[in-house]
């Protein structure tokens, strides 16, 4: 007799959602984090004494469906009236600034009249594309090559979906899904600041820059699917009020949880009737049977380390191991004592982008695909603590930034000095956008995609758990055989950013993983 | 004028086959300098007749090099969790100085090689195969934390003996109690100067007859082979090349790659390569084994049945049905199978074939439909075709310890 119907490894959202599903649903669930804090890369952790942040930082696109059928906002996670705006820094002053009214009407700043107008066209066919493709990213997407009348349905409806466009915006989306983000943007605008700011949501989180193929436009149509059309935004009480209340609601459901609990190996039962999942296995020896499991921790993790290759077929493991997922963002997070002061900005508002243009995002990212520092890097930079001031003591602030491109496979491999060397050069960087942020400075924390790995037990610290690029996505993600959420492992199955549709703040993954667990 | 200083550059060296560990004696009996290649070696098609070598292989002895064949030691405290998961058999319960065949299959359940494993110690294998596999085998290797590979195929020389007097051959040379060796098993010799035993002896071969396979160091093969051919002498021992070889493989009814069977790593069209259910190699499939490479697909395989079957065909006359199709009519008209390898087998006196037919048809007649040339002239004859299910030739002593004095 198993004890648990299912043991979901992993509190990251994505682990909690598909428990909170799964036990709604009158299954027992055990879920078991390794962290001593529930969250993954959205946890809220001290930094430094009273200064608090998360990895994660803002939300483009977290399931409306997951929020409403879970009723996330009578468990605290409320939507804020009004997104963030996103601002293009410039040294003197001069940003490119794209805000949303809290009617969802756009505007765009600091950009030429003839910009302005190629804006609104490029927006409208946007939002057209991130419409028609997101309910596809709550689906699960059936196997290629498996019969069955709803498996072709899901594929009849994406073909309905592209003819309803019209002839020519159909055409027109064949054509610009697999342009590199820079010649859809030179194809619009002028301003290299906008540019530049604008395919930045293709790009982050994979091994990807403005010249690179392999579908960031979809990668930005992704993220274009949210509730504020592809703006951030923060939730009323910040990200921990994602966690917190799927926490609550995972409570209320009869999820137990359990944290500072590494899973050692998933348990798998070996006999003449071949494989099945028991359970897990810790690391001191002690046993907990279920009849499923389902693994929150990416795919690399998962099948190579806790499944192990001797269960696995040699194809499939091999596919796993070339899955692209090394990360390439790093994070600075600085504790200040005061509030940090941008040039040209009346405060340190929304989400500030240090990206002149498209070219220093190219280079940042050749310097780093051959190991090395970016010359001149490229970041995110948001005070968090300027929305949610109880992260910080009064008066203090945080700034949390995305740093590109920062390679996980350091030629001259990862030390505290390379670590301290870049971080230096991130923070000398952002004060020439905040000239008086050095004398600010508390503390300084730099993550490097190594500490991420480490830290967060994600395969090369990658933002998405495997990279999110059109060979890697959709019925390949992590790769065929295992993209339905099951596994050839039977008993096995997968729910995090690893599968399908991919990372962010989403939790589609653990919802698309719950339904097919369910139906099974 | 070429000064006599200048050392030529041979422009074409990488392209030439190489010279086994044997090439020198085999060079001066190879009185046809009909050669062909093996893995980049040169490997004689025949060195004085086809036939004739055969003759020797079935009523004395002979030896055929087989230093073209990939040797791959398989090392460390997973090499045999890595091949367990490999290889569609179980060697979990293979005892030391054992050898075993075997083939393996991709995820898909498609046979990729056939070949054979050598357990040499609890954390010492050595696998032999037709063709290059260390891709492969590096591809099985990853996430097995304590393993390696080193590919032996260079630094063993290794060579087949085989035949109802090789026994007494080997006996001859000196190597004591060789006659207690079983089928399939390894026994390792004294031999030379050496203090420890550098030669190793496994009962194993490709003839269906009495055989063994002599392995030793490079530095050792023309010695070894020199003492083979002195206690050979009143043996007649002879050496055989590839042609020889395969009349009697496909008497003893073993499959060859590129005959019977395509490598499935090599094939483009995804229907062109095999399951082992399809070659008839049923009882190389353990599904009581939990888990190995393919085995999901093969039990779908083997629920569903093979769509073709390898089968052992007595056709009528004595014309070989080389390279022609099968029917289930003598008209012709429905083809349901090809003939993967066929000869007029001396031993057997038979016209014999190997042949792949769609399952559903094997209960029926089969007919084939087979070409032949007489002095320029092309004839065509449709002969009847009855399945044997037991090889076409075998011999007791082939299984027996010892084997029977000849
Ligand atoms: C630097 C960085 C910045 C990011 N910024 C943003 C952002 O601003 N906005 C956004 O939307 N997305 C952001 N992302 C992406 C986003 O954080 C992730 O895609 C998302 O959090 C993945 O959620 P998850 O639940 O699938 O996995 P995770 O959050 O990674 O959770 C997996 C959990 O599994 C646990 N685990 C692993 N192995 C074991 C084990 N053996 N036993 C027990 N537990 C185990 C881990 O500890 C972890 O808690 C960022 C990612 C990175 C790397």
């Amino acid at each position: 007799m198993s004890s648990y119907d299912t043991i979901i490894i992993g509190a990251g959202h994505n682990g909690m959602v598909c428990a909170c599903y799964l036990a709604r649903r009158g299954q027992k669930v055990l879920l078991l984090e390794a962290a001593n804090e529930i969250g993954g890369l959205a946890a809220k952790r001290e930094f430094f004494p009273e200064f608090q942040v998360s990895v994660a930082h803002s939300i483009s696109h977290f399931s409306a469906k997951v929020a409403k059928e879970l009723n996330l906002e009578s468990h605290g996670f409320i939507n804020p009236s009004c997104s963030l705006p996103t601002v293009g820094l410039n040294r003197n002053g001069e940003h490119v600034v794209l805000a949303h009214d809290e009617g969802g009407a756009a505007s765009l700043s600091g950009v030429s009249e003839k910009d302005l107008a190629s804006f609104k066209n490029y927006q409208t066919l946007m939002y057209r594309y991130a419409a028609m493709l997101k309910p596809f990213w709550g689906t699960v997407l059936p196997r290629i090559g498996v019969s069955g009348i709803s498996k072709a349905m899901t594929y009849a409806k994406l073909g309905l979906k592209l003819r309803l466009l019209g002839k020519s915006d159909m055409r027109e989306f064949m054509r610009i899904a697999m342009l590199p983000a820079r010649d859809l943007m030179d194809e619009y605008f002028d301003n290299d600041l906008l540019k530049a700011l604008l395919s930045w949501d293709a790009l982050i989180g994979s091994k990807m820059a403005p010249r690179s193929p392999n579908g960031p436009v979809v990668s930005l149509l992704y993220r274009m699917g949210g509730d504020f059309e592809g703006a951030h935004y923060l939730p009323e009480n910040g990200i921990e009020s994602l966690i917190y209340s799927l926490r609550s609601v995972a409570e209320a459901s009869g999820v137990e949880t359990r944290t500072n609990f590494p899973v050692e190996k998933i348990l798998i039962q070996r006999n003449e009737s071949g494989l099945k999942v028991e359970g897990v296995t810790m690391p001191d020896g002690e046993i907990i049977t279920a009849t499923r499991v389902v693994s929150s921790a990416d795919p690399h993790r998962t099948f190579i380390d806790l499944v192990g290759v001797e269960n696995l077929e040699i194809q499939f493991a091999n596919r796993i191991r070339r899955l692209r997922s090394e990360g390439y963002v790093a994070k600075l997070h600085l504790a200040l004592h005061g509030e940090p002061k941008f040039n040209g900005l009346a405060g340190p508002e929304g989400r500030m982008i240090i990206a002149p243009t498209m070219d220093t995002i190219e280079f940042a990212y050749d310097d780093a695909k051959y190991g090395e520092f970016s010359r001149q890097p490229v970041m995110e930079v948001i005070v968090p603590t300027r929305y949610q001031s109880e992260l910080a003591p009064p008066g203090k602030h945080v700034i949390s930034a995305h740093v590109m491109y920062v390679p996980k496979m350091l030629k001259s491999k990862w030390s505290v000095d390379a670590r301290e060397e870049i971080k230096n050069k991130t923070i000398d960087l952002l004060a020439q956008y905040s000239p008086g942020l050095k004398n600010l400075i508390a503390h300084a924390e730099f993550l490097t995609p190594e500490d991420i790995e480490s830290n967060f037990r994600v395969t090369g610290g990658n933002w998405h758990h495997a990279d999110h690029v059109i060979d890697q996505m959709f019925m390949m993600r992590p790769t065929y055989e295992a993209a339905q959420y099951s596994t050839p492992v039977p008993g096995l199955f997968l729910c995090g950013a690893g599968c399908h549709p991919g990372g962010d703040l989403m939790g589609a993954a653990g919802h698309n993983a719950a339904h097919e667990i369910l139906k099974s | 004028m070429s000064d006599s200083n200048t050392v030529t550059v041979d422009p074409f060296e990488e392209e030439r086959p190489k010279e086994t560990h044997f090439h020198a004696r085999m060079a001066v009996l190879n009185i046809r300098e009909n050669w062909a290649a093996w893995n980049g070696y040169k490997l004689a098609n025949y060195f004085y007749d086809a036939e004739y070598e055969y003759f020797c292989v079935r009523n004395g002895c002979g030896t055929y090099d087989i230093c073209g064949m990939q040797k791959y030691f398989v090392t460390g405290k997973d090499a045999e969790a890595m091949l367990n998961r490999m290889v569609t058999r179980d060697i979990s319960e293979m005892n030391i100085d054992r050898v075993t065949y075997l083939v393996w299959c991709t995820d898909e359940g498609r046979l990729i090689d056939d070949g054979t494993v050598f357990k040499l110690g609890h954390e010492h294998f050595m696998l032999t195969c037709g063709s290059p596999s260390l891709a492969w085998l590096e591809k099985s290797c990853y996430g097995f934390k304590d393993v390696s590979i080193v590919d032996m195929s260079e630094g063993i020389a290794a060579l087949a003996l085989q035949g109802p007097t090789s026994c007494e051959v080997l006996k001859k040379m000196g190597l004591k109690d060789i006659d207690t060796l079983k089928p399939f098993g390894i026994k390792h010799f004294p031999f030379g100067a050496s203090q420890d035993k550098p030669l190793m002896v496994s009962r194993t071969g490709f003839t269906g007859d009495l055989g063994y396979e002599l392995w030793i160091k490079p530095e050792l093969a023309l010695k070894m082979w020199d003492s083979l051919y002195d206690a050979g002498e009143d043996y007649h021992i002879q050496p055989f090349g590839e042609a020889a070889l395969n009349m009697a493989r496909m008497e003893a009814g073993f499959i060859m790659p590129l005959m019977e069977f395509n490598e499935a790593l090599k094939t483009i069209h995804f229907r062109h390569d095999h399951t082992p259910f399809q070659l008839n190699l049923d009882w190389l499939v353990d599904f009581k084994k939990p888990h190995f490479n393919g085995r999901a697909a093969l039990l779908r395989e083997k629920h569903d049945g093979p769509e073709y079957t390898l089968v052992k065909l007595d056709i009528e006359g004595n014309k070989p049905a080389e390279e022609c199709n099968v029917y289930s009519d003598k008209g012709c008209e429905n083809e349901i199978g090809y003939v993967t390898s066929a000869m007029w087998s001396p031993v057997v006196k038979a016209n014999i074939a190997l042949a792949m037919v769609k399952t559903k048809y094997l209960k029926g007649e089969i007919w084939a439909e087979i070409y032949y040339n007489k002095e320029l002239r092309s004839y065509t004859k449709v002969s009847r075709c009855t399945v044997k299910e037991k090889p076409f030739w075998t011999h007791s002593r082939s299984r027996a310890t010892p084997p029977l004095p000849y």
